[in-house]
């Protein structure tokens, strides 16, 4: 996993409640055998809808998602991660996440930001009046070695992360082997419960 | 020892090792594997030379995108079969039991691990699947994983969680005629909201959850992802050892007894602490019937489609919004009299014997309005050659269901059983997302006996009133 210290990024507002992964990323692509080759299907049946947010020009090259509450709802397919990262998403901020696809996000160094509602929405209004007409770039930086989320024109705000997968997450390690690190202890649980 | 809850306990007894605060290493008694979400998960111990610690605590199904037509014909789709091989070949490597579309045992995963015995109290259980919450309904603590995870659970036979809060969602009263656990779920939903149990486990208590039946409370726990909870769960009890006494997979003998013992003592303590309580009068509970995009968005079926200008916040007033211009209704409309072209009775909420019961209790000697497609599709094989033992299936034909085998089916339309645009689906599944049944059909979740009502007026009913016309 691609090590997450601290990133800059142009963002792009998708203000929604309750995005589930089936939107995320429909079933028809959840039939391959890989993790790569989902970053086109981002979306699939919104990107055919006109006013979709993420079809506006102006949001090209986005690196950081702000949108509604209860983002990633649903079905556990991590698929829908695997087709974020694959569009180019590193980081994510929203006043909450469903719980299946914040752990799927962690393991794929995506960031999952939990920030207050008010705060979210500054964001998301400053990153849709920029994208408006694509006049110009609003940047946001993630930084989770800080645990902070700032942009150029004043905003900050500290963030809350579990500290174990922000150390994973932090480091780019493995989870198989930090856990297997514990194999004395695996195998005495099994010793114990045979 | 402080008192604890029922989670706390499972939580406790499967503690490996406290990784950070509140971050614990847990060892995982069952895996179910499905076709879908293992391949790269199997991939990945291939790539990095690992092995399955524990095959014989795994099991492996077909069920997402297996076709539910004739089984004595190829599978046609060849995207389907590639995936269906790909589970064949890797539960071959590395030793896993599979249950493939040949064999008796075949069904969606939550149905089969519970009527093979192989759900049981106490265990922690994971899958592949957000509806792994099912399993909670023994007293297990059950939750949904997404590949990252499996594959870590392949490997270790361990799972690194940070430990959920506690929701008791109490049910008093006794549930009226009509009223079904579907029915007491959904109102839960539409009372806390999709989000409302993030973060959280769910332990159902009160008379009313204990007067369910087990398929009842697999229903209720299979529902609580749903509310956004990691998992839901009810405190065994007689009804559970009943249910599990000579299954498959159930101890024997003083095995048995010493197991009933040690699940006798899988309870919250008096004077445990819950984070959260919600208490929900059963009595008051009617039948239930979406009206959105997602399972909070309900209501009675007595009542109306909502006006989003009456909601509180500007973000809900836009979803409900939207989530009408996608359904095509317009509010006020009442929900009952909404004309219906599609009937899918089915799924891991609700494609049990006892679903199967219920529907064609309803359904016996009549006939699908002239429109509708109605389909029913068992939960799992055992389950259609016991409905088939029954006479179930002669009673769903004659009245003009498509009787078919085990699968997933149209709960998530990745075989041919899918909506067509714009058509609108009685549904006994759990998910009304958009394009979640086909791109551009309309979901209405509801309970078995609603949905074989439906099909038969060929319209949305309330099945307590429908059933007294019949007979009168
Ligand atoms: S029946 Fe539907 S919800 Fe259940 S496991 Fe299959 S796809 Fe998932």
């Amino acid at each position: 996993m691609e090590p997450f210290v601290r990133h800059r990024g142009k963002a792009a507002a998708l203000p929604r409640q309750d995005v589930d992964t089936d939107q995320i990323i429909p079933k028809q692509f959840l039939r391959g055998l890989e993790r790569t080759g989902l970053g086109a299907s981002l979306f699939f049946d919104w990107r055919a809808q006109p006013g979709f947010e993420l079809n506006d020009p102006a949001t090209e090259g986005a690196s950081i998602l702000i949108t509604g509450p209860n983002f990633g709802c649903g079905s556990s397919r991590e698929h829908a991660v695997w087709a974020l990262a694959e569009y180019g998403f590193r980081a994510i901020i929203a006043p909450s996440f469903a719980d299946i696809f914040f752990a799927n996000c962690c393991r794929n160094g995506v960031v999952p930001v939990q920030l207050g509602p008010a705060l979210v929405d500054t964001l998301m209004q400053r990153a849709q009046r920029a994208t408006v007409g694509g006049a110009r770039r609003y940047e946001v930086v993630v930084d989770l070695a800080e645990q902070s989320v700032s942009d150029e024109s004043g905003f900050v705000a500290p963030f809350a992360f579990d500290p174990y997968r922000r150390e994973l997450l932090l480091r780019g390690l493995d989870e198989i082997d930090r856990t297997l690190l514990e194999e004395p202890r695996i195998a005495e649980y099994e010793r114990l419960h045979q | 020892m402080t008192a604890r809850t029922l989670f706390d306990r499972i939580w406790d007894a499967h503690v490996v090792q406290e990784l950070a605060d509140d971050v614990a290493l847990l060892y995982v008694d069952l895996h179910l594997v499905h076709e879908v979400t293992s391949p790269q998960a199997f991939a990945g111990l291939r790539a990095a030379g690992r092995s399955v610690r524990r095959p014989e605590l795994t099991l492996a199904t077909v069920d997402h995108n297996v076709p539910t037509g004739d089984r004595s014909l190829p599978v046609d789709d060849p995207v389907a079969a590639r995936q269906l091989d790909a589970l064949g070949a890797n539960a071959r490597e590395f030793g896993i039991e599979l249950f493939d579309l040949a064999s008796p045992n075949q069904g969606i995963v939550h149905v089969i691990a519970p009527e093979l015995g192989a759900t049981q109290p106490g265990m922690l259980i994971v899958c592949g699947d957000s509806h792994t919450s099912t399993h909670g309904a023994f007293g297990a603590f059950a939750l949904g994983l997404g590949t990252s995870e499996v594959e870590h659970v392949l490997a270790t036979q361990c799972l690194v969680l940070a430990k959920p809060r506690n929701l008791e969602a109490h049910f008093t009263g006794v549930r009226a005629t009509g009223v079904s656990a579907k029915d007491l779920i959904l109102a839960l939903i539409g009372r806390i909201g999709t989000a409302g149990a993030v973060g959280h486990v769910i332990e159902y208590t009160g008379d009313a959850i204990r007067a369910l039946t087990m398929e009842e409370r697999m229903t209720v726990c299979n529902m609580s992802i749903e509310a956004g909870a990691r998992a839901g769960m009810i405190a065994p009890d007689e009804t559970t050892f009943d249910y599990l006494s000579g299954r498959p997979r159930a101890p024997v003998g003083g095995a048995w007894d010493r197991a009933v013992e040690r699940w006798r003592a899988l309870r919250t303590d008096p004077g445990a602490r819950y984070d959260t309580r919600v208490t929900l009068d059963a009595s008051s509970v009617a039948p239930q019937v979406t009206w959105g995009t997602h399972p909070g968005m309900v209501v009675d079926i007595t009542g109306r489609v909502p006006n989003p200008a009456d909601l509180p916040t500007d973000h809900e007033r836009r979803a409900a919004a939207r989530a009408l211009e996608y359904m095509g209704l317009t509010p006020g409309t009442p929900l009952e009299g909404i004309p219906i072209d599609r009937v899918f009775v089915g799924s891991c909420t609700n494609a049990r014997i006892e679903d199967l019961r219920a529907a064609a209790s309803v359904v016996r000697g009549l006939h699908v309005a002239p429109r509708v497609r109605a389909m029913v599709v068992p939960g799992s094989q055992r389950v259609k050659r016991e409905a088939e033992r029954e006479g179930l299936d002669r009673v769903f034909r004659e009245a003009g269901f498509e009787w078919r085998n085990a699968g997933c089916s149209m709960c998530l339309g990745m075989n041919a059983d899918v909506l067509g645009v714009g058509e609108r689906c009685a549904a006994t599944s759990n998910r009304n997302f958009e394009g979640r049944q086909g791109r551009g059909g309309r979901t209405h979740l509801m309970s078995p006996t609603m949905a074989a009502a439906a099909a038969i007026a060929g319209q949305l009913v309330d099945v307590r009133a429908w059933r007294r016309a019949e007979v009168a």
